[in-house]
């Protein structure tokens, strides 16, 4: 409890500082540059001198935070990744060579490649199909909010909860985790499920699909009603079938949400690594690429230059992401 | 919408498969749920959807020991329960480990020069002539119908002994600073980024954009390497809760500034003008227009923010260590993962109580994190 | 309160375009200005650049013989009603009205006294609790008239104010206005429309704006009466004013014109000997065409296209031999005249117009 007053005590502090920032630099400006009670020349002067200073005063902390926590570590992430373990000796392309002459990089590539292509496209096919469904259905609302409640729970949490289905007793003592125990009641032969290898990968993947399938939902649900109700009148009186109105008119008006929750996901993907590391921490075949960096950063007291290099890794893959999303931010920004 | 005499068929074709999708999604929390409250014997040898029913288990007590011996009508008595704290019934019992079902409640039983009696409701006599001798009690075999029995005990042991109580309040200390810093710093920023003219506008938003997908990753080794030596100029250490703060204040504030200057550019200009015009400057116009305004899109961040902080493991890992008194509730989860890997009691009320507060925030604030979603995405 | 002053007034954007040219106006103190055009004509354009909201480009802007070009719209001493109200929406309509104040850190006191005063004076007391939300259309934009009265500025500043209302309401409100500009004879006000009535019912002055540039200032009949030239000829007055072009055969006082179709008219316009054989142009508005009784008034004949028949007034739609457009002429009460028919019209020669080539009116 003391520990939690001191935390609430320094929490209080820091949002004053904040604010005592914010308010301080503001009434300094104001001080410095009156706008009022001065000859009309010196006020026009000091407001033209005041609004040119003030928006940095605003933007002022949150660039420094920026431009600290994500701007400059990902140029230093990249110089690290040319030097060696401790970071300090420059190696060359030896970590590159590393990399790409290892067989565990090509197994988490390849799993990566594996998340990406199923968990992005299950979350948002059963997403698109509960939301269909959810928005026609009285209590389409309880229904959308059951299944959009994993989007709360930790991704460790996730994994408790799923270790305990995936569970697996040896011999014939009762199966405790329900996906043997169905086995089981179907005649079947109850299995360890994620020490098989390659299939395990899927076992991960349910995992993140599970969670992420409410986003999915909940999006493409609001993108759904949105769609004019006169485009579905027109088609109905055209003679299309419920089919052929979700495929040929509805789905093609939300193809940019669509894009826009796929890619959210894949971001999302990328950067998977709680799962893996409580479910398997990279065995049986199951690595990727954010575990194995994370595995790096303290293998053996730590390989900086390696970990940065998976980074690196990671980082390349996202770009074509970021540099689309930019694209869509300025078209949208010219538009207003 | 769309409706047809042969759609009560489709309908119904569509509600049960809503609701098949429903119990797909919630069974495996509610699978955990369950067993965190069942009896840690009940759940190592049952699954947790048998729990409400009754279950037949074949048991072995030892009776208690001759010390308990009492003289009673002119022989030596021993009186006990089989099943303390339970309403289970006996059905059959017997004395040997060959024979556990040799005989029905009530019987009487000759076993060496003791006879033994066992009644449905679990009490047991042993008598003798002599006074009995022996350091411990006779093992009884017995199979008794245990009706569900749902506890908090396994609560109780992971908050106390599993030190969850601890992760709990450090949970806290990290999460709420972690949530309102970033909250006051996003705001300003994008008042400025939405309504100041500057020049460096375009290419701030643009770059706050590309930053919203910078992987985590990419951060932590530059990061750690500078805590290091801030740390060690300082002379605290790498790992205080100041560092995390900061370190999610700057992963969440793309996010923020985001989903925030979005919410605030579509304010109506002619408010913000309206202030002008009244001679409030532009911090009056932020604190007294733009702050009350902002209320549901501050709220929606405000949620995404702590439901991130709050099930964070990677930069808790990274940021604040691994040692027992800073350990986040995510961090005591995977470690306990792997010291109790077998152990479901403990794993699922942890689990639990890992879970419980972002879900009472989730179905709490549902409205608003929708609607954060929404702003933060679709266009 | 206040003489507003533009010289040379220019606003030209970041990217070249230039939206205002040489805008020169004199504003007397205790008039009413109103701000008429087509959307895009620049109009709320201008009156941005006076509230110091829009900065101004080039020339002078004086208030009370002061210079404030680079004064902040707080300390202009102008209010302004918004189109949309801009009613802050977490806010009563007591704070609403006081807000200016307080911002320039007036006595509780006195706000009190100003925000009382005003929602007085507007009927606005029983809601001063309320938020906006709670207030019908009508109530919103008597509280942002209300809160533009608390500041006491010298020029008010309404921006296209009744446009969000619906048209019963929009009558009632623009008496409203008129009986205020009444009750405060020295204010100045700066009034925005796109509506020609309003501008006609409302305005001691109009300011017709076309492009960015002032076509014609002067009273609502002067405007009416004498527009300067086709553009203002057109844009006051409903139906439009029929336009003609002709060509001058024999100018002076009494100037001879031919019309595309070589009928010959006597106009009672002054027109240089200069002009004596150019193209101009002839107008009449709609409401001036009258069926002729004798044969020697006719001023155009044709064969009716279309009828419309308003109750108050009947719209002929005639379609004059040799002239491109068809000519309208409004009719009061109801006339049973079908499509098809053949009409003569005839006007009164003092109603007559006559625009030059570079269709300027010649009678000034």
């Amino acid at each position: 409890m003391g520990q939690l007053a001191s935390a609430l005590v320094t929490m209080i502090l820091g949002v004053l500082a904040c604010a005592a920032y914010f308010y301080g630099s503001n009434a300094l400006l104001d001080w410095l540059f009156p706008g009022k009670n001065r000859p009309a020349e010196q006020i026009a002067r000091n407001l033209r001198i005041a609004n040119r200073i003030r928006p940095w005063l605003f933007v002022g902390p949150a660039v420094l935070v920026l431009t600290f926590y994500l701007f400059y570590p990902v140029i230093d992430s990249f110089i690290l990744s040319f030097h060696g373990r401790t970071g300090e000796e420059f190696v060359g392309l030896a970590n590159y060579q590393w990399l790409f002459g290892s067989d565990e990089f090509y197994e988490s590539f390849r799993n990566n490649m594996l998340w990406l292509i199923v968990v992005p496209t299950a979350a948002t096919f059963f997403g698109l199909v509960i939301a269909s469904m959810t928005d026609r259905i009285w209590w389409g609302n309880i229904a959308k909010s059951l299944i959009f409640m994993p989007m709360a729970i930790s991704f460790i949490g996730a994994s408790v909860i799923w270790k305990f289905i995936y569970d697996y007793r040896s011999g014939d003592d009762p199966q405790i985790g329900l996906l043997n125990a169905l086995v089981v009641f179907f005649g079947g032969e109850p299995q360890a499920w994620i020490t098989i290898p390659f299939w395990n990968n899927f076992f991960l993947m349910v995992i993140l699909v599970w969670i992420q399938t409410g986003f999915a939902m909940v999006i493409l649900s609001a993108a759904l009603r949105g769609i004019p109700d006169e485009t579905i009148e027109a088609a109905v009186l055209d003679g299309a079938n419920g089919v052929q109105i979700f495929f040929k008119i509805m789905v093609p008006q939300i193809w940019g949400t669509i894009a826009v929750v796929w890619t959210t996901i894949t971001i999302l993907v990328l950067k998977v690594f709680d799962i893996v590391l409580a479910m398997t921490n990279g065995q049986w075949g199951t690595q990727v690429l954010a575990n194995q960096m994370f595995d790096w950063m303290f293998r053996g007291g730590g390989d900086f230059g390696r970990g940065a290099v998976i980074a690196i890794v990671i980082m390349v893959l996202v770009v074509p992401i970021m540099v689309w999303n930019i694209k869509r931010a300025n078209a949208e920004m010219e538009g207003r | 919408m769309v409706t047809s005499k042969k759609g009560s068929a489709l309908t119904l074709v569509m509600h049960a498969s809503v609701l098949f999708l429903v119990i797909l999604w919630t069974i495996p929390t509610a699978g955990l749920f369950i067993s965190s409250i069942r009896d840690k014997d009940q759940l190592s040898v049952s699954g947790w959807w048998t729990a409400l029913a009754t279950s037949e288990q074949r048991l072995v007590e030892r009776a208690l020991d001759p010390t308990h011996q009492q003289f009673e009508d002119g022989r030596w008595v021993i009186k006990g329960n089989l099943l303390p704290e339970s309403d289970g019934e006996i059905v059959r019992f017997g004395v040997s480990s060959l024979e556990p079902e040799a005989y029905a409640v009530g019987e009487l039983v000759d076993r060496k020069d003791k006879q033994i009696q066992v009644f449905a409701n679990g009490d047991y006599t042993i008598s003798s002539d002599q006074e009995m001798s022996g350091r411990r009690g006779d093992r009884i075999f017995f199979t008794a119908e245990i009706p569900p029995r749902f506890t908090l005990d396994n609560y109780r042991e992971v908050l106390s002994s599993e030190g969850l109580g601890q992760s709990f309040i450090n949970s806290l200390t990290v999460t709420i600073p972690a949530t309102i810093i970033p909250i006051l710093i996003a705001a300003f920023a994008a008042y400025a980024l939405a309504w100041m003219k500057f020049p460096g506008r375009a290419l701030l938003i643009a770059g706050v954009v590309g930053l919203l997908v910078v992987p985590l990753q990419m951060s932590l080794i530059p990061l750690l390497k500078t805590y290091n030596l801030v740390g060690e100029f300082f002379g605290v250490g790498s790992k205080t809760y100041v560092g995390i703060w900061l370190a999610h204040t700057g992963f969440g504030l793309p996010l923020a500034v985001y989903l925030l200057r979005n919410y605030i550019a579509g304010l109506p200009g002619e408010i913000i003008e309206s202030a002008r015009v009244d001679g409030a400057s532009d911090f009056d116009i932020f604190r007294k227009i733009i702050l009350p305004l902002s209320f549901p899109a501050l709220a929606s961040f405000a949620i995404f923010q702590f439901l991130w902080v709050w099930n964070d493991l990677l930069v808790a890992m990274v940021f604040l260590g691994n040692n027992e008194e800073h350990l986040v509730l995510t961090g005591r989860l995977r470690e306990l993962l792997g010291s109790r890997g077998g152990n479901w009691e403990i794993l699922t009320a942890s689990a639990f109580i890992t879970i419980i507060v972002p879900l009472c925030v989730f179905f709490g604030l549902q409205r608003y994190l929708v609607r954060g979603l929404l702003a933060g995405s679709v266009k | 309160m206040a003489d507003l002053k533009l010289t040379n007034v220019k606003k030209v954007y970041a990217n070249q375009v230039e939206v205002m040219r040489d805008i020169n106006l004199d504003i007397k103190k205790g008039e009413f200005i109103v701000f008429v055009g087509p959307s895009g004509c620049g109009k709320s354009t201008l009156l941005r650049m006076i509230s110091g909201l829009e900065e101004i480009s080039g020339g002078t802007l004086e208030i009370d013989g002061q210079v404030v070009n680079d004064i902040p719209p707080s300390l202009r001493g102008i209010a302004m009603v918004f189109q949309s109200y801009a009613l802050y929406p977490h806010m009563t309509v007591y704070d609403n009205m006081a807000f200016s104040l307080q911002i320039a850190k007036v006595e509780k006191g006195e706000i009190d006294k100003q925000v009382r005063r005003a929602a007085e004076m507007l009927q606005l007391t029983p809601y001063l609790d309320r938020l906006p939300k709670a207030l019908s259309g009508g109530q919103r934009q008597r509280v942002a008239i209300g809160r533009a009265i608390v500041r006491r500025p010298k020029v008010f500043l309404f921006d296209e104010p009744l446009s969000n209302l619906d048209a019963a309401l929009r009558v009632a409100t623009r008496m409203e206005i008129a009986n205020l500009k009444e009750s405060m004879p020295d204010s100045t006000m700066i009034y925005v429309t796109h509506d020609q009535v309003e501008a006609m019912t409302l305005a001691d002055r109009i300011v017709l704006l076309s492009a960015g540039n002032i076509e014609q200032v002067g009273s609502p009949l002067e405007l009416y009466e004498r527009p300067q030239n086709v553009f203002v000829a057109k844009f006051i007055g409903s139906p439009a004013m029929n336009i003609l072009p002709c060509t001058i055969l024999a100018p002076g006082a009494q100037t001879r014109i031919a019309l595309a179709n070589g009928h010959q008219v006597s106009v009672p316009i002054d027109v240089p000997a200069a002009d004596q054989g150019k193209a101009g142009f002839f107008g009449v508005r709609p409401e001036h065409l009258l069926l002729a009784q004798a044969e020697d008034e006719v001023l155009l004949e044709g064969e009716v296209s279309f009828v419309e028949s308003l109750g108050e007034a009947t719209l002929l739609y005639v379609q004059v031999p040799g002239v491109e457009d068809m000519v309208i002429a409004k009719q009061t009460g109801t006339l049973a005249i079908h499509k098809g028919e053949h009409v003569r019209l005839c006007a009164q020669p003092e109603k007559l117009h006559l625009f030059n080539e570079q269709e300027h009116a010649y009678r000034q």
